[in-house]
């Protein structure tokens, strides 16, 4: 017997980003952490659903892991990661006895945690959420396309590294998009180039032209390239605020612009 | 069997069939039946085709992007560089298969004489081509893959994973249950976000009793072409892999410094061993793969013995 449909606890969510790639490692929680950052930055109320259930990274970089996650009458209270109460994140990594403990889950049990996880935490009221994905196009990810369909999510945010094996798992990815009706808000090429921190000489690490390349391949907008920094890195593993801390980063005027390019496409979108 | 109705509670499940889920389900009757019960066949299929291959070596990671797949494509060049050593390379990360372009292979399966690879990816009719599966379907390509691939005498088939510890990872280990696995090579890279993933995959691992040759510790330092000198793109805030190793009581095979080179390698396809023999980070693989060989040296699989040895 069904329960009847919440009216949700989605309903006061006003846009909703999922962050995909396709590619492992290529910096989907690092950047689905820094836009919301930015987001927060630019005054809006942000939530961030961490939807990587074997690999749950977004904890660490907000400093709430091992934080206990309660229950009200509409669901899961999400953690607020900061004292303002502008952030709040949910995500399975609360849910283990202990960080090292591996969930070693099939398909089918994924899926209804992914579905409990998106319909039952009670975000209250939030201008963005940001929902972190893993790498791939599976379960998960079908799951939380199926899970969010009902609320008309902005888009996805489809993240790659500059180089041809990312962009091959990335062009797949896109047509995933497609065929799932989820609409693409552009790419992020993630881990352009690295600046050599002796002699400033900017060396293509992962080589380079790729994520450009691929949204004109697609006829999707391309929303900038990041360059590798290891300070960007270090304040993550270390639960820091990056964009209040390191504005003079090479990282910077990167990631603020591709905020304010979420931030323009949302206006067009009132419902 | 192409879908699994939604909360399906798994065919070897005391639930399997009686479930409200069940109702409906084409193979509600069969799973009531106690048939999903019972050890799938393969195994033992399996078992018997594994019998001409000597070694196998599971790759994984539990992180996504710290090069399995770059790792496994050089593990497999390296070793097949001895023209007598026959190696097989097999590719299950289904949604994300990066071994065909490492290896610069387009749908032929041989890169050399000794050195075959298998991957989804050479089903797949356009490189847009997206594999949307979900996990039974999954479960049943590796199945196939190991079971109905004349693999032949082969000296070392090395198995890629795809990032995680899931359906991919629990059936390569099920489904070789039988046929004695050498170990798992874990690749990681230094900073914590990745160890915590890895972490993990050492207690998958432990769980599911794979023997752990060692950790390969990828993108250690860079190393300025124009300066030469050393700096730490992905810091190692928590010690990298050489505290987790101590503390877990794990072989550190090895570490591998970033070079430009490889990825430019990677997307041609070629081997970087070849194209850099001078590079610090061949010598490092070079090594890695030297300690791989030693450790399935002193680990003779002690029943079996194998046909036309």
């Amino acid at each position: 017997m069904e329960a009847a449909a919440e009216p949700g606890n989605l309903a006061g969510v006003r846009h909703i980003i999922l962050v995909l790639s396709g590619k492992g490692g290529v910096g989907k929680s690092t950047i689905s952490t820094e836009l919301a950052l930015a987001l927060r930055h630019a005054g809006k109320k942000v939530g961030i659903l961490d939807v990587d259930l074997c690999g749950p990274s977004i904890p660490r970089m907000l400093r709430a892991q091992g934080r206990a996650v309660h229950q009200c009458d509409s669901g899961w209270v999400p953690v607020f990661v900061d004292q303002e109460q502008s952030i709040s994140l949910m995500s399975v990594g609360f849910l283990l006895e202990s960080p090292d403990e591996a969930v070693v889950w099939r398909g089918p049990k994924k899926n209804a945690l992914i579905k409990q996880f998106v319909s039952d935490v009670a975000w209250g009221q939030l201008d963005y959420l940001v929902v972190d994905t893993p790498p791939g196009t599976s379960d998960e990810h079908m799951a939380t396309v199926e899970a969010l369909r009902p609320y008309s999510p902005l888009g996805a945010l489809v993240v790659t590294t500059p180089q041809a094996v990312s962009v091959g798992d990335v062009r797949r990815e896109l047509t995933f998009c497609r065929k799932t009706g989820l609409q693409v808000v552009g790419v992020v090429e993630n881990m352009s180039g690295f600046v050599c921190p002796h002699c400033a000489e900017c060396t293509n690490v992962f080589s380079r032209g790729g994520g450009e390349e691929l949204a004109r391949l697609a006829g999707v907008p391309f929303l900038g390239s990041v360059p590798l920094d290891p300070e960007l890195t270090r304040s993550l593993e270390e639960g820091r605020d990056f964009i209040r801390d390191f504005p003079n980063s090479p990282a910077f005027p990167a990631l603020s612009s591709i905020a304010q390019k979420v931030l323009s496409q949302a206006p067009a979108r009132l419902s | 069997m192409e879908e699994v109705p939604q909360g399906c509670p798994g065919t070897g499940s005391a639930q399997a069939g009686r479930g409200a889920s069940c109702q409906g389900c084409p193979n509600q009757r069969l799973c009531a039946s106690g048939a999903g019960a019972a050890p799938d066949p393969a195994i033992e299929e399996i078992k018997e085709k594994m019998k001409t291959v000597k070694h196998k070596i599971l790759v994984l990671s539990g992180k996504g992007g710290v090069g399995k797949s770059t790792f496994s494509a050089h593990l497999a060049h390296g070793l097949a560089e001895d023209e007598n050593t026959q190696v097989a390379l097999l590719d299950i990360d289904i949604c994300g298969p990066s071994i065909p372009k490492i290896m610069g292979l387009e749908g032929e399966q041989f890169v050399e004489d000794n050195l075959g690879v298998m991957s989804v990816g050479f089903l797949l009719s356009s490189p847009d081509d997206a594999v949307i599966w979900r996990g039974p379907k999954k479960n049943g390509m590796i199945k196939q893959f190991l079971r109905d691939v004349d693999w032949g005498e082969v000296d070392y088939l090395i198995v890629d994973t795809p990032p995680g510890t899931s359906d991919e990872h629990l059936s390569a280990v099920q489904y070789l249950s039988a046929a004695h696995i050498d170990g798992a090579v874990i690749i990681t890279t230094p900073q914590e976000v990745s160890l915590q993933d890895v972490r993990k995959e050492i207690n998958f691992c432990r769980k599911v009793k794979l023997p752990v040759i060692g950790v390969v510790e990828n993108m250690s330092v860079f190393i300025c072409p124009r300066c030469k000198k050393e700096s730490q793109i992905f810091p190692p805030t928590t010690g990298g892999a050489e505290i987790m190793c101590q503390d877990l009581k794990i072989p550190l095979l090895g570490k591998v410094p970033l070079d430009p080179h490889i990825g430019k390698s990677c997307d041609k396809g070629q081997s970087f061993l070849t194209d850099a023999p001078d590079s610090p980070a061949t010598l490092a693989y070079r090594s890695i793969i030297q300690r791989i060989q030693e450790f399935c040296g002193h680990h003779q699989p002690k029943e079996e013995h194998l046909i036309g040895s």
